[in-house]
């Protein structure tokens, strides 16, 4: 094997040539989505997706999985669309008090030793038993800031690209390049030698996820800001396209392996696959199940990459 | 006056039955490099740990620069302290970079420009112990080869921020390194303890612990029994202390042409650079070399080949496999002693429908007497037996089952004498019936009992030793030749 | 030991004693018929939980990691074509519960394959796959919700002396499914994986193969409860699943299995079976609204967690 296309090297590049591949295939199939307003269409509903997946990365990062990310999101964007737009100093607070209860999860999940799946699933429940509390039935509206924001018409290039670089490079250097951030991955890669060299794992996993939780947040703002409105199962789907999205940007279940850019390339990947889908004329009943072959199909594809890898 | 460094005084702790620390007394003093020796399981490392603040003593004192600790003492205080430790399993996060993981163990390295800065520290203590190592900085822990990433590890430790390191605990530093690179670290020590500062040096590599330090502490079964400046130890009173007879070249290879007259080979491994992987029946085959170096994996894939898998190697009859890591390979710890000796047999113990109940009994009775398990109950828990009883139990699991061949896996860690002598008796008695036996064993002294010993290094068999080519000196030669690079 | 505290320490008593206090607060509120009615609701619908949380009960005790998230959608699948291809016809009843069955084999052959060959945590696997289920359910469905065969809901209602036909029939189910766990090489195996996979695999259990049977049972059990839940509620529909994946976990949990996985517990799981409906019915008389009923539940499956914990020993 050529010294260039060594495994690491292609789990790098995987998560951009499946997107160069569909937008060519979408390209292809639409032609007119090839211009400013195309590509603004075409990627709008990318940045929630790309937050969502962001957030799902910190928990990925230290070993756990959060299954509670949809109903969370969800909730955050029924407060989003009510208090934060009605009384904005109490939806400002209780977005607070969103990020601080993923803390105080993080902290639980730490503590007892417990099982992130199940603490996660139990806890969707309560997320979306809050929104429905929050906003009995489909409505609210989105505060006007957010709206103007996410609905920004920049010269030359579509809003949703620029929001998409800021997110990863943001992340990029925090997680990744920041001194703060190595301590977080080693978390993930091997918490008792993080642990033995007198960090507190406690304080890790607290963090990671809060910052979850605050990605979380952004996502539902982000996602109102687009529809306007919100109801309690709004962003329920989020849940397996964020974990799809973390891994096929290349992050891995266990072992503190993630990538921020890959993570926001795979969010966007997923996000056209669905319009893809609608150009092939796919039955919509398959759209669902469309979803769980694209995560299967990438999955497979990162064996084979991986399994080339040991052979060579 | 002279304070020592790091006084520690009637130090106790226990696992749950088994007491690794009896009371153990210790004093360091500056610019000293002790060594630390004794049998796995003496408890080396665990005092080792109580020091690092990694393990809470039940009872004792710490005393370090004359200053007493309590309670609170932990990793951060000891790091505080000036007090580093290289740890016998790998410590390092294999998803960070040489120069990341300096940070994690150097909190002071930070702000903007820390990257660089640290990848420069960690080159340049890597420079300065192992001169010619070859390793970048940047490059992913988990890409670089055990010993290299062993090299980084030990470099960390003595890498020098803007904090004081005033002793490097190093707890089998060499055990993945060769010849060269270990050499090199024993000169650096020798530098390093010439000023104020200090290192503990725990290696089973006796002549290691002779060049590299000025006073030897003995452990045995949780307490030191002897302390003496280097120079008043040989080879010869380092093995008696540490309670075993020298390891002579005269019980080698006394162990010939057991195999049973006119069978077949039941184990065949492939032909790879001259040497061949063969056992027969009524044989006990000895798996040498330093630990980690794939020894483990064989006998895996011969256990995964006699259970039908393909494998490179071919085994022709079932196989059992006797865990050395009794925590990770060998125990369930929800189970009762009977339950975790019956669970290689469930098949033959079947009544029509149900497992026989008292059947499993009487046959876990039998072994209680024949191996003198140490319980009132074989009912009850395998976590309330010491270690050496675990083991013990694993064995009955083993021979218990019809299978013919046995995988041992290093199996005698933490066995105290007594026991390791009737285990050796029953591996012949089995051998003699017509088990064949294979034996992976960190103690050179336990290769005595084999009749040819295939010695592993980086993964391959590199030499096959019977007879008279079988002496503790062609296992070491060949255990450490000199890494092609 | 006194013979108290020697129950107290049973990890499945708590569920028992959970469900007990649910009924006699709703008793307590509505009544002693109303208490009557809401035990016989219990044995009827406790059963369901019962079925699919067996499965998942073993699956879980496979170890961590170790969760089938296809349950719903198993359900949803087996019920839908089932239904459709009978479309009421008592005389294909046979034939209906056979595609059931074949849908449950097909799917835990699935889910195993995925978690075999892709090697990825059977979490992901399922849960992915389901998707998968999902759209076969709702393309073959469109929506319509086909009834049942006459029969099939008599027999999901029937009563003798007094007790559902289907609550005994399940009891008889659990009695063989305990003798499986606790005096079978399969069983064992199950517990032992959960234990340590590794030392299983090294102590000679045939590993792939029990967590295939496993991850079969667990569909087939999913399967089944779908085709009898649809002759129970008239139809099949494909929401029907949706509150048996977090409530299947949720009893294997309360009832006191190990959520770190090697041990199981079949008492348990019938009293949070009842537990579960019962609180439901108590916040529903209590006259709580949708949304704190479901805060409630998900806090109390989170405080259940929280307080056993990952037990090391049993």
């Amino acid at each position: 094997m050529s010294r260039l296309l060594t495994p690491a090297m292609m789990r790098t590049l995987l998560p951009g040539l499946s997107l160069a591949a569909l937008l060519a295939a979408i390209f292809y199939l639409q032609p007119r989505t090839m211009s400013y307003f195309g590509l603004n269409l075409l990627l709008n509903l990318a940045v929630p997706i790309a937050l969502a997946t962001i957030a799902q990365m910190f928990i990925l990062c230290v070993n756990d999985l959060d299954l509670s990310l949809g109903a969370f999101i969800s909730l955050t964007a029924c407060i989003t669309a009510t208090w934060l737009n009605d009384a904005p100093l109490i939806g400002i607070l209780a977005l607070a008090a969103c990020v601080a209860a993923y803390a105080a999860l993080g902290a639980l999940i730490h503590l007892r030793n417990l099982p992130s799946i199940v603490v996660t699933l139990g806890m969707s429940f309560v997320w979306t038993g809050i929104a429905v509390l929050v906003l009995p039935t489909p409505g609210g509206s989105a505060p006007g800031w957010i709206r103007t924001l996410m609905t920004l018409k920049p010269a030359l290039v579509p809003f949703p690209i620029i929001a998409a670089v800021v997110i990863a490079l943001t992340v990029h250097f925090g997680l990744m390049r920041s001194a703060a951030g190595v301590v977080l991955r080693g978390a993930g890669g091997n918490p008792k030698s993080v642990e033995r060299a007198g960090w507190s794992m406690l304080r890790v996993k607290c963090t990671m996820f809060a910052l979850a939780g605050f990605f979380g947040v952004l996502s539902g703002m982000a996602l109102v800001g687009l529809t306007t409105s919100a109801d309690a199962n709004i962003a329920l789907r989020y849940t397996l396209l964020s974990i799809a999205g973390g891994i096929l940007g290349g992050g891995e279940f266990v072992g503190g392996r993630v990538s921020p850019i890959g993570a926001v390339i795979g969010a966007i990947t997923l996000a056209l696959a669905g319009s893809f889908l609608s150009f092939l004329r796919l039955n919509p009943d398959f759209q669902i199940g469309a979803q769980g072959v694209i995560l299967i199909l990438v999955l497979a594809l990162r064996l084979l990459i991986n399994s080339r890898g040991t052979r060579a | 006056m002279n304070t020592p460094l790091v006084d520690m005084g009637g130090v106790e702790k226990s696992f749950g039955a088994a007491r690794a620390l009896a009371g153990v007394d210790f004093q360091l003093m500056r610019g000293t490099c002790v060594g630390l020796v004794g049998h796995n399981g003496a408890g080396k490392s665990t005092l080792m740990n109580v020091l690092s603040g990694l393990i809470r003593p039940d009872a004792g004192s710490l005393r370090i620069d004359g200053e007493d600790f309590d309670r609170g003492y932990d990793p951060a205080t000891a790091v505080g302290h000036g007090i580093r430790c290289v740890f016998q399993e790998l410590s390092l996060c294999p998803n960070l970079t040489v120069a990341e993981n300096l940070r994690i163990s150097h909190p002071s390295i930070k702000g903007f420009g820390w990257r660089k800065t640290a990848g420069k520290v960690i080159l340049e203590s890597l420079d300065q112990i192992f001169p010619g190592h070859g390793i970048n900085p940047d490059s992913e822990v988990g890409d670089l080869t055990i010993a290299r990433r062993q090299m980084v590890e030990i470099a960390r430790a003595f890498s020098i921020v803007d904090s004081q390191v005033d002793l490097v605990i190093l707890d089998e530093p060499t055990s993945s390194l060769d010849q060269n690179a270990a050499a090199q670290l024993v000169t650096f020590i020798r530098e390093f303890v010439s000023g104020s500062r200090s290192v503990v040096l725990i290696s089973h590599l006796l002549g290691e612990i002779l060049t590299a330090s000025d006073t030897v502490v003995v452990m045995r079964d949780g307490v030191v029994v002897a302390v003496d400046d280097t120079t008043n130890f040989d080879r010869e009173r380092l093995v008696r202390d540490m309670g075993d007879v020298l390891v002579d070249d005269s019980g080698f290879g006394t162990r010939i042409n057991t195999k049973i007259v006119n069978s077949d080979p039941v184990v065949t491994g492939p032909r790879e650079n001259g040497h061949q992987l063969i056992l027969y029946p009524g044989e006990i085959i000895g798996f040498a070399g330093l630990s980690g170096h794939g020894q483990t994996n064989a006998l895996v894939k011969i256990f995964e080949a006699a259970q039908g898998a393909r494998r490179a190697i071919s085994a022709t009859e079932p196989a059992v496999f006797v865990a050395g890591d009794r925590q990770s390979d060998g125990i369930f710890p929800l189970w009762s002693i009977t339950r975790n000796i019956s669970v290689s047999s469930f098949a033959r113990l079947m009544n029509r429908f149900s497992l026989d109940f008292d059947r499993e009994d009487d046959e876990a009775a039998g072994w209680h007497k024949k191996l003198s398990i140490r319980t009132a109950d074989m009912k009850n828990n395998i976590l309330s037996l010491s270690g050496g009883n675990q083991q013990k139990a694993l064995f009955a699991r083993a021979l218990g089952s019809d299978a013919k061949i046995v995988l041992m896996d290093d199996p005698m860690r933490g066995v105290d004498v007594g026991t390791k002598q009737e285990v050796y008796e029953i591996l012949t008695e089995e051998a003699a019936l017509g088990r064949a036996l294979i034996w992976y064993t960190t103690e050179t002294d336990e290769l005595k009992h084999c009749d040819r010993v295939y010695v592993f290094r980086e993964g391959h068999i590199v030499a096959e030793l019977s007879g008279e080519t079988l002496t503790e000196a062609n296992i070491l030669s060949s255990s450490f030749e000199a890494e092609d690079v | 030991m006194s013979a108290l505290s020697q129950l107290t320490q049973k990890p499945w008593i708590w569920a028992w004693l959970g469900a007990v206090s649910m009924w006699m607060i709703i008793t307590g509120i509505s009544g002693i018929s109303a208490g009557g009615q809401v035990l016989s609701a219990a044995a009827s619908f406790g059963t369901f939980f019962v079925i699919v949380a067996t499965g998942q009960m073993f699956v879980i005790t496979l170890g961590p990691g170790n969760v089938d998230l296809s349950i719903p959608a198993c359900m949803t699948l087996s019920a839908t074509l089932a239904m459709k291809f009978m479309n009421g016809d008592a005389s294909l009843l046979v034939p209906g519960l056979l595609i059931s069955l074949t849908v449950g084999l097909a799917i835990g052959t699935l889910n195993f394959l995925l978690i075999l060959l892709l090697r990825i945590p059977p979490i992901i696997a399922t849960l992915s796959a389901s998707f998968l289920y999902q759209s076969t359910a709702i393309w073959s469905n469109r929506g319509l919700r086909v009834k049942p065969p006459e029969i099939l809901g008599d027999f999901a209602v029937a009563k003798v002396l007094g007790l559902p036909v289907l609550t005994i029939v399940v009891l008889v189910l659990t009695l063989a499914m305990a003798f499986m766990l606790h005096r079978t090489p399969f069983g064992l195996s199950v517990s032992a994986i959960g234990q340590n996979i590794r030392a299983a695999k090294l102590a000679g259990i045939k590993v792939e193969k029990t967590r295939y049977l496993t991850y079969l049972m667990c569909s087939v059990l999913a399967a089944v409860c779908g085709f009898v839940l649809a002759g129970f509620s008239g139809g099949a529909a494909l929401n029907m699943g949706e509150q048996y994946l977090l409530m299947s976990i949720a009893v294997v949990v309360i009832g006191g299995t190990s959520v770190a996985g090697g041990y199981a517990n079949l008492t348990g799981l019938w009293g949070a079976s009842l537990f579960m409906f019962l609180l439901v019915s108590m916040l529903n008389t209590v006259g709580l609204s949708a949304g704190f009923r479901l805060i409630v539940t998900g806090a109390i499956i989170v405080g259940v967690v929280a307080i056993s914990g990952r037990k090391s020993s049993v």
